[in-house]
């Protein structure tokens, strides 16, 4: 039976054999301009002319038809039997016949080009150039210019520039812009647009009460001072980053260092460190000579692509899939362009082609992950001074394991089966796990290099690794009669008995540089022409002395002249002030993204944020002095049909707050916030099942303790394959890929998510108490109190009514309940019956759709 | 609802659209309540884009990889070959994942035999799954291109081995919403260990997160937060929802929001899920029979048994898409007695749910699907060479099968075939993005215009690829 699969594979081969017949070139002597060109223009040039280059081939030009296309050279000069363009248009060898539509060439077209190619393919001077195609007019390539703002009629609305677009559009239409919210509801948006927190209720009362004319100037600058701006502004930037705390592939391996990244971006944003340097650090923070610590630690930004630790990974197939990712990231980053269509294929809309995907894919080809010590200031003498005898001790406890030995012998077979694959099995296994398991570096790098050469970091990652997985190669049996788990266990305790330096995940140029390849139709296996790092074809020229660096790109694309990184990004900005961008697409600037409905103010704000030297929190406080930010956010019956999406701005908007700015609202009027900043991230209590849905069980939850369990939400451990459940039911990006906007969904998981979370109720309790502690205690000045905690305002009289009505209900309940009284009441409360009321008032509050609503 | 019926709805609601006055939103607020939806609710029901076979998915998800040469394609030829290496002709271009192309044959000890009066051959393995094989559509010539477990699920499960692409059970339920007014429209339920995929293989990737597949849970809530905090009744928390509705309403008044309708809504829907879903898990109204029938009262099929039956239970309520998952499969080695143990679990189950959805008629409007991400290779791994007993068999994206059922689906056939060894399909490729052209088929869903526009382009489940497989319909 072996025989007739054996037959059939023979049949398979003898049918790729079969050919159809080749027409045999003309044998007169054939003219390019009367015999070829024709062919060439009316068979192929729609797809490989002036307008598009499929397969980056071009056929309507000399030099650019003698180059070929992404796969190489389609002529052979004097040998048409050999030449790629002869294939296509004969259908040979199984590839598809060209032209794919209509119908196929005539043997004798197919005859005359091979005449022409067999006779030296001449092409006269005279038409070696077609016409150029124009340059890509679309709007977001153009230069950036400030335009002057428009005059308006209504002169006395406007606070800044920015409203004059604004109210000159309205005024166009003949629509009026909304009044000036309430002062209280002002504070309360700046306080959560911000920071992410509600304002406190006495920093409203004395807003209220300040009536000199810069209030509302002072209370920004306030909120831009405070150390919670860069906490908002980061969880922001961490979404475009895709940051994660574990690998997103299958195991999911926790990342323990990867909060130093987003420690980075907080501080940096607390700063105010201008774009321009916060783009190259992230970018190119290794590059940068005599580059710090803290620009090594910026490029982490590249180190939250995913790992996939999976047994039998082609691990330069992932290497491929990363690099291709941190291309994508840039472009949709930086420039607001969906480049990551061009991975496979020229970009079917915009001028991207597949080449220029791969020109900036160049810059990350030669990147290499790696891991360093990041010290904190005050790690490195306490660590210098015990390490001798860490040392020490840490040698002892390997001898006595016998590691030095069975290592040795470990070593010398897993390199032997590495080289001799499929001859020993185990051993096979073993070298895969070197290959995948490796924590901290490049377990394969390691073991090729002689000892002698290792560094000693190197010895303890490849020591740590053996011990761990030595089960891979010798079985259970041998792994435990050798005490490893127990050892493991004694060299973590050792490991934490000793002052150890804080570690980062950064990256490094390779030392051999890469070349890299276009490769066909996206797959990593299939190398197309050379490329090198070049900035995308249609936008300017990348200029650089000698092999343009990442360094280089991050300039480029900071340059005062690049159209596309100041529009997008004070874009973002924009959305996040107003629940949509001026661009609603914030991640398309492309020819199938919106047009932007106020382009002039688009550009005039891109232009200002380069004149303020790239300033974030300029801009942020340019936005939000704008009378049009501080419009009234209730809807406009006048305009529902009109403008039913706001684009025309004559309102504010009323946005859900973020998964991470709920949490951080209900802890805040709870008092329970635990307000510090940066550092690692934290597991608050999850309900069992959760993490358990992550691979094999694999994936543990350990639950912070203390104060740590309060910490804001943007510190909560991102676990990628079993995410922590509220940021997930609050939209809450998945962070495997870049995300420029979140959607805002509202779900019933969400009401059940605010109603029973122990999160939650434990918020409403602590409320209640605090509440009680803050106002005298008739109910009417606990309603008050409670209302300004949480909603920034008193409550209106219907509304004390319907909550009174509530707590006569609840307390009638209650009185049948003892337990309840027990389970909802605050701990020391000197009625029960009454406190285990108002936590339900509490909870009634905190589940109040404006409660989770920036108005 | 059913299908025509939903144009009579949606005209109706047109209808109280368009009156501008009081009268109209009175109506409309009415119908639905009646509905049970709220007029933006992402999950209301919508029409298909033309007449559909099945109202709703049972997925079973076999993850890891079942092996396809121990279960529903019988590969004689391996005997000759067990313990030997291939000609490397036959190997040479075979990239796997652990093992060599150079590894030996692993012949397969399971007897086949025909089942059900089409004969298709099944393994003894699988003594339940045969008497319902006149009701399975066998395909054995099933491909993918992922052999790694995590981008095998995305290819699966979003079309594409990448992430951040929605879910089938996502893109059903966006296309079609869901009839279920107090249940979610897609729901996950697990045995097992957890998956390679995680929550990736029930993600709504780009669509709104109302689209993302709820688990039902094994432990504590069955659904994440379902149950009332301690301290609080049924009858509080209507008092507490009360409170919530009324204050919700004079915010909407005053600020003109409509988003706050939809949040009351929300609340109400939850309300009723907390009723519906202990409900929804309350089998003391089903027969003894039934129950037997299942396994749900003994080991080792309970658990999975449980999820056959609430898989049952909720199409039974309307809800969409069902995806069962039980891990894993993933036998690289003791492959025997891996397999002997998973089939002891799931195989009662599995036929009883056929039978069971069969008797209620409720098998020609449910599409019952089973698989895994990808296959296993006819050549053994051997990660301990001194154990017999240990060997077990590599991933296999070039040739697996898998089997539907029920609404639009032509059981009691065999499509497609592989070599004697199992190596590559000979005849009827069917690709993933196939199966999930012709799932969304039966469903009456075209699968190149159910898409969403992202980054730029209208996105699709299958990618830029799939062709309904005529040969699997009714």
């Amino acid at each position: 039976m072996v025989a007739h699969v054996l037959r059939m594979c023979v049949f398979a081969a003898a049918v790729l054999q079969a050919q159809p017949p080749l027409p045999a070139p003309l044998a007169r002597p054939v003219d390019f301009v009367g015999d070829v060109q024709p062919i060439l223009r009316k068979r192929c040039s729609g797809c490989h002319g002036a307008a598009m280059q499929s397969s980056g081939l071009r056929l309507d030009d000399r030099e650019a038809t003698l180059r070929g296309g992404y796969s190489g050279a389609v002529i052979q000069k004097g040998d048409s039997a050999e030449s790629k363009l002869i294939h296509r248009v004969a259908g040979l060898y199984g590839l598809q016949r060209m032209p794919p539509a209509g119908k196929p060439l005539s043997a004798e077209e197919i005859a005359t080009l091979r005449a022409w190619i067999d006779q030296g393919a001449p092409w006269p001077d005279a038409v070696a150039k077609p016409a150029e195609a124009p340059r890509p007019a679309h709007w977001s390539f153009q230069p950036l210019r400030k335009p002057a703002p428009p005059p308006v009629r209504n002169a006395g609305w406007v606070r800044n520039p920015i409203d004059r677009f604004i109210l000159a559009r309205l005024e166009a239409e003949g629509v009026a812009p909304s009044p000036e919210a309430d002062k209280a509801t002002l504070l309360r948006r700046l306080s959560l647009d911000l920071t992410g927190l509600p304002p406190a209720p006495e920093e409203v009362s004395r807003f209220l009460a300040d009536s000199r004319p810069d209030a509302y100037e002072r209370a920004v600058g306030r909120l831009l001072a405070s150390p919670h701006y860069g906490e908002k502004w980061a969880r922001h930037w961490l979404d475009l980053a895709r940051y994660a705390d574990s690998d997103g592939y299958e195991k999911d391996w926790v990342r323990p260092w990867a909060w130093r990244y987003r420690e980075w971006v907080i501080h940096a944003l607390n700063q105010d460190m201008p774009f321009d340097r916060f783009t190259l650090y992230q970018l190119a923070g290794d590059l940068l000579p005599g580059a710090g610590l803290d620009a090594k630690i910026a490029t982490g930004f590249h180190r939250n692509t995913l790992t996939n630790r999976e047994g039998g990974v082609d691990n330069e197939q992932f290497r491929f899939e990363n690099t291709v990712d941190r291309a994508a990231t840039t472009g949709t980053v930086w420039m607001g362009l969906t480049f990551g269509c061009a991975q496979c294929h020229d970009h079917k809309y915009d001028p991207i082609t597949q080449k220029d995907f791969y020109s900036l894919y160049a810059f990350f080809d030669n990147l290499e992950e790696v891991d360093i010590d990041a010290p904190y200031p005050g790690e490195i003498a306490p660590y210098e001074r015990s390490r001798a005898e860490y040392e020490a001790r840490r040698q002892a406890l390997l001898d006595e394991y016998r590691v030095p030995e069975l290592m040795a012998e470990w070593e010398k077979r897993i390199l032997a089966a590495a080289d001799n694959p499929g001859k020993w099995t185990d051993w096979d296994l073993a070298w895969d796990c070197v290959l995948k398991l490796t924590a901290g570096g490049d377990g394969a790098k390691i073991l090729r290099k002689p000892p002698e050469r290792r560094t000693p970091r190197e010895w303890t990652i490849l020591i740590d690794h053996f011990v761990r997985n030595y089960h891979f190669a010798v079985g259970k049996q041998k792994f435990e009669a050798a005490r490893f788990p127990e050892l493991d266990k004694k060299l973590a305790e050792l490991r934490a008995a000793y002052p150890q330096l804080s570690q980062a995940m950064v990256v490094a140029e390779e030392e051999t540089p890469r070349r890299t390849f276009l490769r066909i139709r996206g797959d990593y296996k299939t190398l197309g022409i050379e490329v090198g790092p070049a900035a995308p074809s249609f936008l300017k020229p990348l200029a650089a002395e000698g092999r343009p660096s990442r360094a280089d790109l991050a300039r480029w694309l900071t340059s005062r002249d690049h159209p596309l990184t100041a529009r997008v990004t004070v874009n973002r900005a924009w959305q996040e002030f107003f629940g949509q961008g001026l661009v609603k697409t914030a991640e398309d600037f492309g020819t199938q993204g919106a047009k932007p409905s106020h382009p002039e103010l688009l550009d005039w704000l891109a232009a200002e944020f380069i004149d303020q030297g790239w300033s974030f929190k300029q801009l942020h406080q340019m936005i939000v002095m704008s009378a049009a930010y501080r419009q009234s956010s209730a809807a406009r019956p006048d305009l529902a049909e009109r403008d039913p999406d706001n684009r025309l701005l004559a309102r504010q908007a009323r946005l859900r707050l973020s998964a991470e700015s709920i949490r951080d609202s209900a802890l805040a009027v709870s008092g329970l916030l635990n307000p510090s900043l940066g550092g690692r991230s934290v597991r608050p209590p999850q309900p069992k099942g959760v993490a358990e849905l992550g691979y094999a069980n694999s994936v543990k939850w350990e639950e912070s303790t203390g104060a740590e369990q309060y910490r804001r939400g943007l510190y909560i451990h991102f676990q990628r394959t079993t995410p922590y459940p509220l940021l997930m039911n609050f939209d809450a990006p998945k962070s495997t890929v870049t995300q420029c906007r979140r959607q805002r969904s509202n779900s019933p998981l969400q009401a059940l998510n605010l109603l029973n979370d122990p999160v939650f109720v434990e918020a409403a309790q602590a409320f209640a108490r605090r509440v009680w502690a803050e106002s005298p205690a008739a109910f009417e000045s606990r309603m008050e109190r409670a209302f300004r905690l949480a909603l920034a305002r008193p409550p209106k009289p219907e509304e004390t009514a319907r909550l009174r009505q509530y707590h006569a209900t609840q307390k009638a309940l209650l009185d049948r309940e003892p337990q309840a009284v027990k389970a909802l009441a605050f701990p020391a409360a000197a009625d029960p019956w009454e406190a285990a009321a108002w936590t339900g008032v509490a909870s009634v509050i905190l589940n109040l759709d404006e409660f989770i609503t920036r108005e | 609802m059913n299908w025509q019926d939903f144009r009579a709805i949606q005209s109706r609601r047109s209808f109280f659209s368009q009156c501008a006055g009081g009268v109209g939103l009175a109506a409309l607020a009415h119908l639905l309540q009646v509905e049970g939806r709220a007029a933006t609710d992402p999950l209301a029901v919508k029409a298909p884009h033309f007449a559909p076979r099945a109202k709703n998915v049972i997925f079973l998800f076999m993850e890891g990889a079942p092996s396809q040469m121990d279960l529903f394609d019988p590969k004689p030829a391996l005997q000759k070959w067990h313990g030997q290496p291939l000609p490397p002709s036959l190997t040479k271009d075979l990239k796997l994942a652990f093992i060599k192309p150079t590894a030996a044959v692993l012949a397969s000890p399971r007897q086949f035999t025909p089942a059900g009066q089409c004969g298709m051959e099944l393994s003894d393995l699988l003594p339940h799954l045969r008497t319902v094989a006149d009701e399975l559509c066998l395909v054995r010539s099933m491909y993918s291109e992922a052999f790694n477990h995590h981008p095998g699920q995305l290819l699966l499960f979003t079309g594409h081995t990448t992430f951040g692409r929605p879910t089938m059970g996502a893109w059903v339920t966006y296309g079609l919403g869901s009839e279920s007014r107090d249940l979610p429209g897609f729901v996950v339920l697990t045995s097992g260990v957890g998956t390679s995929g995680g929550s990736d293989n029930f993600a709504s990737g780009f669509l709104p997160s109302s689209y993302a597949g709820t688990v039902l849970r094994n432990t504590g809530d069955p659904i994440l937060y379902l149950s009332n905090p301690a301290g609080i009744s049924a009858e509080s928390q209507r008092a507490r929802l009360d409170a919530i509705r009324d204050l919700n309403g004079m915010r909407q008044q005053a600020t003109g929001d409509e988003e706050i309708a939809s949040r009351i809504h929300n609340y109400e829907l939850a309300f009723r899920m907390q009723t519906a879903a202990p409900e929804l898990l309350d089998f003391s109204k089903e027969s003894p029979a039934t129950l037997e029938m299942y396994g749900v009262g003994k080991e080792p099929t309970r658990p999975f048994a449980t999820n056959c039956l609430l898989a049952r239970r909720m199409v039974e309520r309307g809800v969409r898409f069902v995806m069962l998952m039980h891990a894993s499969w993933d036998h690289h080695s003791t492959i025997n007695k891996g397999l002997e143990r998973n089939c002891g679990i799931t195989d009662q189950p599995t036929a009883a749910l056929i039978k069971d959805l069969k008797q209620r008629g409720l098998l020609d409007e449910t599409l019952v699907v089973w698989g895994g991400e990808f296959g296993r290779t006819p050549m053994a791994e051997l990660r301990r060479p001194e154990d017999a007993d240990n060997a077990g068999r590599d991933h296999h994206p070039n040739g697996f099968s898998l089997w539907l059922a029920g609404g639009g689906i032509r059981g009691g056939q065999v499509i497609g075939s592989t070599d004697e060894l199992g190596l590559n399909i000979v005849e009827d490729k069917v690709h993933v993005h196939d199966l999930q052209a012709t799932i969304l088929h039966c469903l009456g869903m075209d699968h190149t215009r159910l898409t969403y526009r992202h980054m730029g382009r209208d996105f699709r489940l299958t990618d830029i690829g799939g062709e309904v497989v005529r040969k699997m319909l009714a």
